[in-house]
């Protein structure tokens, strides 16, 4: 009987999770192109409903209509694949990731995880690094150049940022001692000072920007830059399949800025009056419009820079930030 | 400032020559060079600038079907042709001056002299596919009959579609209702050119 509930409960939430994540994903897009407009002194989308908030529906309509054209070349199942890997995998990562603090439902107590496994950290960076099989099987199986060169890049550019990001996650799980998120959350509940990111400034910058990486937001878009490789490993792609890519890239935003709040800035602690349920939705806003605000500001980096701020700077400074944690531990 | 300072033509004072950054030497250099590149306040000042683009909220879309711009009289689009503000005649005296100056040789005209021994033009057309819009045609005419509208909409399904006569002669319902405008003439400033005279940069 029990188990059963357990089984249940854990169905609903994950498609509540898929559903909103999805929606939002959705809805941030519309944002990015208001907030990009905005800042370059534009309207964005103003035509479909009031202030163009209905464009998504629009380009829903578009997306789902639109003439799916497999190249002749193309290795048709592996090209049907890619996209799908994509964004199961940018869904998967968030199963283990908790969005707001527990409460009750009818008497019912609910924890808004899909499931609070105690290696959370490990499992999210796990299942998200295997969403390079996204790019790297879409590029390859395209037949085509620009693609190809997409795929390199995101293998190069993924290879460069897991080892930052694992490398300066390690420290704050050092100061924990625990890999699940729910407990990382805890320990930071007392207060905007006891945030990890006062403790920690080097590994929060350091898994910030390999979270930048990892959405492959600018400046590190490189592996789909238009300038340089047209439109990297989805140059091929149209339709539903490419906005299977882009729902994926969406939730990896949104499945970092959760992960960089709980992590470093306080998770679903209440702050002072703020519940902490808004405090954690304050949070990914933010992150999230931190994420267009950079994209809108900042110019884009080469691949070869990319691979040397990761491996000369990055990498040495989150190395040398596990060395300071330990000696401060002992 | 004065005229001397006009008849000064050395401006080397004012520029900055830029020697270009030395190649580093030994590895303190280099890593010196690695943390000046890596650490720039740059990167705040660009997002502090459209930070403060987005709140001052200063728009600069035009809502084109919506809102359209004030064409400049100096624009040059299909042409027109105008009728005599006193009798409603065609103002073309048939002289076929613009036949004879136009560049891509589009104009194509067919006069007769009517019964009343007047020259009449009966055909006149511009092959638009040609026409490169480059005015010479209203420059030369001498009764200012053919002239450039401010018309820039003219997608169509023909291009043929807007270089007839019938198409380009004010009709005689628009002239009686005195909606015939007058061509202001080549250089003519637009109505709203007070918005944007501005204070000249120079220091004079
Ligand atoms: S604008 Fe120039 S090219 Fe066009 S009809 Fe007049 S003279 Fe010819
Ligand atoms: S130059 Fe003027 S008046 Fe002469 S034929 Fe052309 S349009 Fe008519």
């Amino acid at each position: 009987m029990n188990e059963t509930a357990v089984v249940i409960e854990t169905i609903i939430k994950a498609v509540i999770v898929l559903s909103v994540t999805a929606g939002m994903g959705a809805f941030a897009t519309w944002i990015e192109r208001k907030v990009l407009a905005f800042m370059q002194r534009r309207l964005g989308p103003m035509h479909v409903g009031p202030y163009g908030v209905l464009q998504l529906a629009a380009d829903g309509i578009k997306l789902f209509t639109k003439e799916d054209i497999i190249p002749q070349n193309a290795v048709k199942p592996i090209f049907i694949l890619a996209p799908i890997i994509a964004a199961t995998t940018a869904f998967t990562a968030m199963a283990a990731v908790p969005y707001f603090p527990e409460f009750t439902l009818f008497g019912y107590k609910i924890t808004p995880i899909v499931s609070d496994i105690n290696v959370a950290v490990l499992y999210v960076m796990g299942v998200a690094s295997v969403g390079v099989y996204g790019p790297l099987l879409a590029g390859m199986s395209s037949s085509n150049k620009w693609s190809l060169l997409g795929a390199a890049r995101a293998v190069v550019q993924m290879l460069s940022f897991e080892v930052v990001s694992g490398l300066s996650i390690l420290a704050p799980i050092m100061m924990i001692g625990s890999l699940s998120l729910i407990d990382i959350n805890d320990y930071q509940s007392s207060g905007v000072t006891s945030w990890l990111i006062w403790k920690q400034p080097l590994a929060f910058l350091l898994f910030a920007m390999a979270g930048f990486m990892e959405t492959n937001r600018s400046p590190f878009d490189t592996i789909e830059f238009e300038a340089e490789v047209v439109s990297g490993y989805a140059t091929e792609y149209s339709g539903m399949r490419w906005g299977l890519f882009f729902v994926g890239e969406y939730a990896n935003m949104i499945t970092v800025s959760v992960l960089v709040s709980i992590i470093f800035m306080g998770g679903y602690n209440p702050i002072w009056f703020i519940p902490g349920a808004l405090a954690m939705l304050l949070k990914v806003s933010f992150w999230i419009f931190l994420f267009l605000w950079v994209r809108a500001a900042w110019p884009h980096i080469r691949p070869d820079q990319l691979m040397w701020v990761c491996w000369k700077v990055l990498m040495p400074l989150a190395v040398i930030n596990i060395v300071i944690t330990g000696f401060a531990l002992v | 400032m004065e005229l001397k300072d006009f008849n000064n033509r050395n401006i080397a004072p004012g520029y900055i020559f830029f020697e270009g950054e030395k190649a580093p030497e030994n590895g303190w250099q280099i890593f010196k060079r690695i943390v000046k590149r890596s650490i720039k306040g740059e990167l705040f000042v660009g997002l502090w600038i459209v930070f403060r683009e987005m709140i001052r909220f200063d728009i600069h879309t035009v809502q084109y079907p919506a809102e359209k711009l004030e064409m400049s009289p100096r624009y040059r689009a299909i042409h027109k042709l105008l009728r005599l503000f006193e009798s409603g005649n065609e103002r073309c005296i048939g002289c076929g001056l613009c036949e004879k100056i136009c560049i891509s040789n589009c104009i194509r005209m067919d006069t007769h002299v009517d019964e009343r021994s007047r020259k009449v033009v009966s055909e006149y057309s511009i092959n638009f596919g040609r026409c490169i819009f480059c005015g010479y045609c209203a420059e030369v005419c001498p009764e200012l009959a053919i002239v450039h509208g401010s018309e820039y909409e003219n997608a169509s399904e023909q291009r043929a579609h807007f270089g007839l006569k019938e198409d380009m002669l004010t009709p005689l319902d628009t002239f009686k209702a005195k909606q015939q405008q007058e061509f202001p003439g080549f250089g003519a400033l637009s109505d709203n050119a007070d918005e944007f005279v501005k204070k000249t940069p120079l220091a004079y």
